[in-house]
């Protein structure tokens, strides 16, 4: 069965999830990743959105991450005071997602500005929460496009830290959570060694060159980098058929 | 004297010229026809503050009301870019804004500070980020007791909040469900609060169920009944989010030209936002009516 870069990253975001876990979670991607995991392998994953609702199980897609479906059945709602402080900042959310228009070696993100802070090329969002979640959950998966523009060796600017300078980067800092354990995109499934970024598998029909092309420095690749496993016949039904028939994210 | 009064009148009299003024409402009942009043009435130099500027700072920025833009995270939700916001900073049309940037906890206990009067209040944020170097009320301090350092922001405390929620009694206690945002440190923050409900009830309503009271009334200044006084945005049990709109002001925003044009006839052209839920389509407003899913009553016991 044919998949696209989407689907196929969907799959593996989902397969980033632990069976339990509070997950922190944002729109697109990983919204279908933590219905996907839900449906699969992890029934007692536990959906928090940053908008503060707790336990979410959504009869629809939502569009935002405050939309009324998110709301409705949740298990509980926080402000926003209470949700960063009583769950993020007290270390209760075990993985968030995060994207961002830039991502390093060490897997800072920047989704702040291209350029200059003061004279920017580009004005993007901010942090939003994106900040706290990755200061503070246990794992930060990421999910982006490949390209070598939004891989360079350090981003232009730090919103959201993840080993900051390398090792030891996060202790010196004072952050609590675990920082970046995965980076999915459409070429491959990235984790870290020594709070490096390194290769751990190759999606179909991508070679090692086209990586390394897509790639803003001499990126590392695992010593037992292999092809990465192809979404099943089940997860890719669930995803067209039951979490997006739609297609508004595929 | 009564608080009861109209959205013209009440920012009329709560807002001048160059004042910083906080919409609240984070995704949920964002306070829309406030929005456009302020646009109506031409006010100029407002430094707004939001978490998530919206589409309604967008529209203020691009009607020119705007001096300084005070954020968390700009842009349109699930869509993309805030154009007008990226115009003004890039390009400086209509006028350049200054920025003011957060995280959302960084904001949200600005907000919390000054609520309950704190000189500064610490959090576990920032660090290892490049937003403090970029931003003065951003600072580092060690803990008095221990080694640990943190990083702490001042109180925020806005001239104006404008906040929102399903139902009050006339008297200014607001009952809100769904995502409460920040809605009540922003009502606590602020030396003069407008609060926009859809519905005015009897106080015997909120008096059933006093956990559900958001704000009571001695921190509110003004009550608006507005009936889909969110929309696009939503109240949870009223009507949805009209995902539309967000979807199409990607379209309207594309140029100042064009969003000037959607200003003048959705915005200026209407006197108020009876005149702009009438001017929507019926059908739309169909389209947006919220099934009923009741909570079960509670029992406060009768003693």
């Amino acid at each position: 069965m044919s998949y696209s870069d989407t689907e196929l990253m969907v799959v593996k975001a989902a397969q980033e999830l632990r069976d339990g876990d509070s997950v922190l979670v944002g729109i697109g991607i990983p919204n279908l990743a933590a219905n996907l995991a839900k449906r699969t392998h992890a029934p007692d994953l536990r959906m928090i959105y940053e908008s503060g609702t707790i336990d979410s199980d959504p009869s629809s897609l939502p569009l935002s991450i405050g939309d009324p479906v998110l709301a409705s059945g949740a298990a509980s709602i926080e402000s926003l005071h209470g949700g960063f402080n009583y769950y993020l900042q007290a270390g209760r959310i075990d993985a968030g997602f995060l994207g961002g228009a830039q991502v390093d070696k060490h897997g800072n993100i920047n989704s702040t500005v291209i350029g200059d802070y003061d004279d920017p090329d580009v004005r993007l969002p901010g942090s939003g929460g994106a900040c706290e979640i990755a200061s503070n959950v246990e794992r930060t998966i990421i999910t982006t496009s490949h390209q070598r523009q939004r891989f360079p060796e350090e981003v232009d600017f730090v919103t959201s830290p993840g080993f900051i300078d390398g090792e030891g980067g996060r202790e010196k800092h004072g952050l609590q959570g675990g920082g970046p354990a995965a980076v999915i995109t459409d070429m491959a499934v990235m984790g870290f060694q020594n709070e490096e970024m390194v290769v751990e598998s190759i999606h179909p029909g991508v070679d090692r060159e086209d990586v390394q092309e897509a790639t803003g420095w001499d990126i590392k690749f695992a010593g037992d980098v292999d092809e990465t496993e192809p979404p099943t016949e089940d997860e890719l039904r669930l995803i067209r058929d039951e979490l997006d028939p739609d297609g508004v994210y595929l | 004297m009564s608080k009861v009064t109209s959205m013209k009148q009440a920012i009329s009299t709560a807002i001048s010229d160059g004042d910083s003024v906080y919409l609240a409402g984070f995704t949920h009942l964002i306070p829309f026809a406030a929005g456009h009043e302020i646009i109506r009435q031409e006010y100029t130099d407002l430094e707004v503050v939001r978490a998530t500027p919206d589409l309604i700072y967008d529209q203020m920025i691009a009607a020119g009301c705007v001096g300084k833009v005070t954020f968390s995270w700009a842009g349109n939700p699930g869509v993309g870019s805030l154009r007008a916001f990226r115009r003004a900073i890039e390009d400086g049309v209509p006028n350049p804004i200054e920025l003011e940037e957060y995280t959302h906890f960084g904001l949200v206990m600005r907000l919390y500070a000054g609520a309950v009067g704190l000189p500064f209040v610490p959090l576990k944020t920032f660090s290892g980020s490049d937003l403090p170097a970029e931003n003065d009320n951003i600072r580092s301090v060690q803990s008095p007791f221990g080694d640990e350092e943190v990083y702490a922001v001042p109180p925020l405390n806005p001239d104006v909040a404008v906040v929102r929620g399903q139902r009050a009694d006339e008297n200014g206690n607001v009952h809100l469900w769904g995502i409460p945002g920040e809605h009540k440190e922003a009502a606590l923050a602020s030396d003069t609060v407008i609060l926009s409900v859809e519905e005015i009830v009897d106080e015997s309503v909120i008096r059933s169920d006093p956990n559900r009271t958001l704000v009571t009334a001695d921190d509110i200044d003004y009550i608006v009944e507005e009936p889909y006084g969110s929309h696009p945005s939503y109240a949870q049990g009223y009507y949805d989010r009209d995902n539309d709109a967000y979807l199409n002001w990607d379209e309207v925003s594309q140029t100042h030209e064009s969003t000037q044009e959607w200003l003048d006839e959705w915005v200026y052209s209407v006197a108020d936002r009876d005149e702009y839920i009438r001017k929507l389509s019926s059908d739309r407003l169909l389209d947006l009516q919220t099934g009923n899913a009741y909570s079960e009553p509670i029992n406060m016991g009768e003693n």
